[in-house]
């Protein structure tokens, strides 16, 4: 668990986060524009899972797919991003691609058309469905930022990751609300993850202690419209 | 049981000799209705059978069987008589273990070679399947293990030899899902013995023809037929009152605690005394006020569903053993069973319901003729006008039990997978088959097919999951699993209870480390306060490993709004949180003076409509108010005075400044789950109307908005129309786009989710809990309203929504009686009426866009947080 007195240093306008001294738009819909470059990057899509638990006789819709790619077609249309990075995972398994919609493929195409595409690697897609295009990486460097699917443990200079899915349990006096959510001390971001059926873990799971020791971090949390800056002294645990 | 009241002839019933000795011998008469009942049933009849409390009313129920098994089984052992002949189905487990204890009486008086057996979730797997071998001649057993044992293979020959199934409680078990699984197993019980007739047993009902028709088969080739009805005379009416107190009512609240002392009173100068309240928070709060003040340690114990099972146990046997002067209980014990010599029910808060109070009462004194003694104490100065209105409805022998349900396509996909696991069928035969059962009498032919898609692959327009099937239309027409291993998975989620999401609370170590760590406390077994009950006010310290007492369990959502430290009240003690572990709430004890009460939910029924409507003609009536309390009649003569009172026809809306803010508040006594539906409904539409709307709050009876916008001056101008913001065009578009993102909505969806088949609540010997569930409800919930608004799922949770936790019905009904009748009266000030739903703003919580406020508030707290540490 993480320091519980962990706050925040100085209130960052809400939607930009600032990452190894770049400024970055944080989309309410979970992804991170990087406006000097035009650079969007979305973590953990997990195309196919409802497929995936189909296998198992659990019949979840069969959207998800659809349904994360329309999200990300918006974000297209919002930003004009000249290259996308998907931060891994982005397919649920290896076997995704003998379940993908040809419809879903073709949304694919279709957003890659124009603009560089990188996926980099993720554990549940060590390798990608033979039939979509773009760039597979393990890892992508790209000026002071890594991109990579799974965050170091220790301190660690621009990276950018997923993986970890989390989010934020956020108390005030109204109640309370659990939103995924982008943590970051600054330095390095672990990113909510993006897909139609992706869960959350509590930012304050040991497992991002590891990350940001008792360096003071913030919570991004994910609202309707907009995302909220929120001191992690406002989070509780699950 | 049964005690004489007048000779027995004009019954045709043949009581054989035997029986007629041993009735004899307890020196009692077998009643009218407990004759008239197995007549009925020596007919071939089914019947209901409607009898007050402590009637006789379960060996009227079983008389029938008995006596024809003790012809069977008398002569010949020939093995074509053994088997399976009468079934009871009980909506508690416990209460099916009691019944079979009275059942061994008469059986071993008699010296009938009668077996006798329970099959319940506590029945060792040896014996379950020895019983499906060898079955008694009865078995009392729960909807569940019906329905388990229904979809195995072995069904078919276990139940052909059941000539009467006999149905418990049954005006409480058919108000809910687990009414209609019950239904369907019913029809299915038919099916494989159509010998079978059917006796339900049952509290006096609003409408018995409802119940008369759940009896019988409903097929459409039959004529609507219903069971035959029986009626026992009623008990002796019961002594009903309103405490009268000494104390100044408050305006608001359940707490009740300024009668607190003449509850104490009553129940020293009574032999046993149940004390009823509404919600499991408010038990926990009594029972502490109670132990506050109990200088003469009177044993007074404490039973919700929320204690652990075993100490609910031992409660209920020390009720039994007569140790105890008072329980304070929620409805966990409303139904049924005797726990001992309950001489007065106190009734603290509202009572809700007229039925519901004739029930409780019941539960004093279980005997015909002697009254029960019970008396109602009203929190509030509304609940007075309630607990008046019971009182009348209670004693005119007014009823208000709900409406018949129909049955839910959630319970249909379920039991539709349960009839694949027992063997291949049919869709034809099996639809035929479940239109039979009343609550689903209406189904179409579409949502039975949609249903069966469901089960086979999901039901989704885009049919990609075909080679995943559960089932599987064969070549020769019928389906049946694809695997053994649904079967397994159906076993394991069987039932329509779905409870919310829990932790185990487990007692770790204490506050203050002084002293020795201490030994366990004998006085806890009841549940004692332990520092209260003979003074060992020792602290408890030192770690206790893992070990530690589970104290019972506790809704995850309500856990998740404290934070380590904060203390609550559980099982009569006070409680600080220490840390959440995987799946348990560590606690200590805690002396603090102040905790923070479990609002936990539990119990929380809406008043009745009945009900509802006598609270408006009182309050309309200033003639009745004699009957009422000074206080109260001061409050409504003042109303009257300076605002006007609601016509009991009409909606009074009253509008007025306070603060700096705009109040609008209605009076429609609809229930607190109404209002809150229609208080989101109205919010949306005023922000649209640009009125700014800030929040609301709900009682039972009234819903205040407050708005930045003066609503009331621009009625007044004409710039607004009252009666448009009340129309009932707010059921179209705005209710769609609410329920798109409504928590309860999707509270509800998962509900269907879960009971559906959806999503499995436990699979190979795991039981999940919300922390594990790999994915969340609301994610389908979103993904699927996009893509495929019109699956059966959304429809299955839109059919909740308009009896559950929205109570959608009730609000259209209201809208739809007040259109044309709305009055406007716009103050200068709060109303007297407002003052209670305007204290309540605070305590309740408060609604609107609340997700993202919460979200706005914790960012506003940065800003602030940030400024100071620029400085």
């Amino acid at each position: 668990m993480l320091d519980r007195n962990v706050t925040i240093h100085r209130a960052p306008a809400s939607g930009a986060i600032e990452i190894a001294g770049l400024g970055f738009v944080a989309d309410a819909s979970g992804a991170l524009f990087l406006e000097s470059d035009r650079l969007l990057i979305v973590a953990d899509l997990h195309f196919e899972k409802g497929s995936a638990f189909a296998e198992r006789r659990v019949f979840l819709p069969p959207y998800d797919t659809a349904a994360t790619l329309a999200r990300i077609a918006r974000l297209a249309l919002r930003y004009s991003p000249r290259a996308i990075v998907a931060l891994g995972d982005s397919f649920h398994d290896t076997r995704a691609g003998q379940r993908i919609h040809e419809g879903d493929v073709s949304s694919i195409e279709a957003l890659q058309r124009g603009r560089e595409w990188i996926w980099v690697a993720g554990n549940h897609d060590p390798e990608l469905p033979a039939q979509v295009g773009g760039e597979r990486r393990d890892i992508y460097q790209h000026g002071p930022l890594t991109f990579r699917h799974e965050p170091l443990a220790g301190e660690a200079l621009g990276e950018i990751a997923g993986h970890l899915h989390p989010a934020a349990r956020i108390r005030s006096q109204s109640g309370s609300t659990r939103r995924r959510c982008f943590v970051t001390d600054g330095s390095r971001c672990v990113m909510p993850a993006f897909g139609a059926f992706t869960g959350g873990l509590n930012f304050r799971d040991e497992a991002f202690g590891k990350l940001f020791g008792e360096r003071e971090i913030v919570v991004h949390a994910l609202g309707r419209d907009r995302v909220y800056a929120v001191s992690a002294a406002s989070c509780l645990a699950d | 049981m049964a005690r004489a009241r007048k000779p027995v002839v004009e019954n045709d019933a043949r009581l054989p000799p035997q029986f007629l000795q041993w009735f004899a011998a307890r020196g009692w008469t077998p009643r009218d209705h407990q004759l008239a009942l197995l007549a009925q049933a020596q007919a071939g009849r089914s019947a209901l059978l409607i009898a007050p409390t402590g009637a006789g009313k379960t060996l009227a129920g079983f008389l029938p069987s008995l006596v024809e098994l003790a012809d069977l089984r008398g002569r010949a052992n020939r093995a074509q008589d053994r088997g399976l002949h009468t079934l009871y189905i009980s909506p508690l487990k416990a209460l099916a273990v009691d019944v079979a204890r009275n059942l061994e009486i008469p059986v071993a008086e008699m010296g009938l070679r009668i077996s006798v057996e329970t099959r319940t979730g506590d029945t060792p797997s040896s014996k379950r399947q020895r019983q499906k071998r060898l079955p008694p001649d009865i078995l009392l057993t729960t909807p569940e293990q019906l329905a388990l044992l229904l979809a195995s293979a072995d069904a078919r020959t276990l139940f052909a030899t059941v000539r009467r199934v006999v149905f418990d409680e049954l005006h409480a078990v058919v108000t809910s899902k687990r009414g209609d699984l019950l239904a369907l197993d019913f029809a299915r019980l038919r099916t494989l013995a159509p010998a079978m007739s059917a006796v339900g047993l049952s509290a006096t009902v609003r409408d018995p023809d409802e119940l008369r028709r759940w009896l019988v088969n409903q097929s459409q080739e039959r004529t609507p037929q219903m069971a035959a009805l029986v009626t026992a005379p009623p008990g002796a009416p019961a002594e009903l009152s309103m405490l009268d107190t000494r104390e100044r009512l408050p305006w608001a609240g359940h707490g009740a605690y300024h009668a607190i002392h003449e509850i104490y009173e009553r129940i020293k100068n009574s032999r046993m005394t149940l004390v009823f309240v509404n919600t499991r928070a408010q038990a926990e709060a009594i029972f502490q006020q109670l132990w506050r003040i109990n200088e003469d340690n009177l044993p007074i114990a404490l039973h919700h569903g929320s204690l652990d099972a075993g100490q609910r146990r031992r409660v209920e046997g020390a009720m039994a053993a007569g140790s105890l002067k008072a329980v304070v209980c929620t409805s966990t014990l409303d139904l049924g069973i005797d726990w001992g010599d309950v001489d007065l029910v106190i009734n603290v808060g509202a009572p809700k319901g007229a039925s519901r109070l004739t029930q409780r009462i019941g539960r004093a004194n279980h005997r015909l003729d002697e009254p029960s003694r019970a008396i109602l104490v009203p929190a509030n100065r509304f609940e007075v006008l309630e607990c008046r209105a019971a009182i009348d409805a209670a004693n005119v022998g007014a009823q208000d039990t709900p409406p018949a349900r129909s049955g839910n396509l959630d319970v249909l996909c379920q039991h539709i997978l349960g009839m694949a696991c027992a063997w291949p069928f049919q869709a034809n035969e099996l639809y035929s088959e479940i239109t039979a059962a009343e609550p689903y009498a209406a189904l179409s032919r579409k949502d039975f097919d949609d249903a069966l898609e469901f089960v086979a692959t999901g039901g989704y327009a885009l049919k990609t999951y075909d080679r995943f099937a559960k089932i599987k239309r064969t070549k020769d027409g019928l389906w049946r699993i694809a695997h053994p291993k649904v079967a397994q998975s159906y076993r394991m989620n069987v039932g329509t209870i779905v409870e919310s999401d829990v932790l185990k609370v487990r007692l770790v170590r204490g506050g203050a480390s002084s002293g020795k760590a201490s030994s366990s406390r004998g006085s806890s077994l009841l549940n004692y306060p332990a520092k209260l009950a003979g003074g060992q006010s020792q602290p408890y310290t030192g770690r206790v490993s893992r070990g530690g007492r589970v104290l019972g369990e506790i809704e995850e959502y309500f856990l998740e709004t404290l934070s380590p430290g904060d203390t609550f009240l559980f099982g009569g003690e006070i409680l600080s949180l220490v840390g959440i572990v995987e799946n348990e709430a560590h606690v200590a004890r805690a002396h603090s003076d102040a905790p923070k009460v479990p609002s936990y939910a539990g119990g929380k029924f809406p008043l009745s409509t009945y009900l509802a409507e006598r609270v408006r003609k009182i309050i309309a009536a200033p003639s009745q108010w004699t009957q009422l309390p000074e206080q109260v009649c001061d409050w409504l003569s003042l109303q009257r005075k300076v605002s006007r009172l609601p016509p009991a026809d009409k909606l009074l809306i009253e509008t007025f400044p306070r603060g700096n803010r705009y109040f609008l508040v209605a009076y429609p006594f609809e229930g607190r789950l109404a209002h809150q539906t229609l208080g989101m409904l109205l919010t949306r539409r005023m922000e649209r109307l640009g009125l700014k709307p800030q929040g609301f709050v709900a009682n039972e009876y009234a819903l205040a908005i407050w708005s930045l916008s003066d609503v009331g001056a621009r009625a007044e101008n004409g710039l607004l129309s009252i009666a448009e913001l009340f129309s009932e065009d707010m059921l179209g578009d705005d209710l769609e786009d609410w329920l798109q993102e409504s928590a309860l909505m999707k509270r509800t969806f998962r509900n269907c989710a879960i009971v559906s088949g959806l999503i499995e609540r436990r699979f190979q010997g795991k039981e999940k809990s919300g922390r594990q569930v790999t994915i969340s409800t609301d994610l389908i919930y979103d993904v699927l309203r996009r893509h495929e608004p019109d699956h059966i799922l959304l429809r299955a949770a839109r059919q909740d929504a308009y009896t559950g936790l929205l109570d959608l019905a009730r609000l259209a009904d209201m809208l739809g009686r007040v259109r044309g009748k709305i009055l406007h009266k716009h103050l200068e000030r709060i109303s007297p009426l407002a003052v209670p739903v305007m204290l309540e703003i605070g305590r309740e919580p408060v609604y609107g866009e609340a997700q993202d406020q919460i979200l706005a508030e914790a960012a506003d707290d940065l800003v602030a947080e940030a400024r100071g540490s620029a400085r």
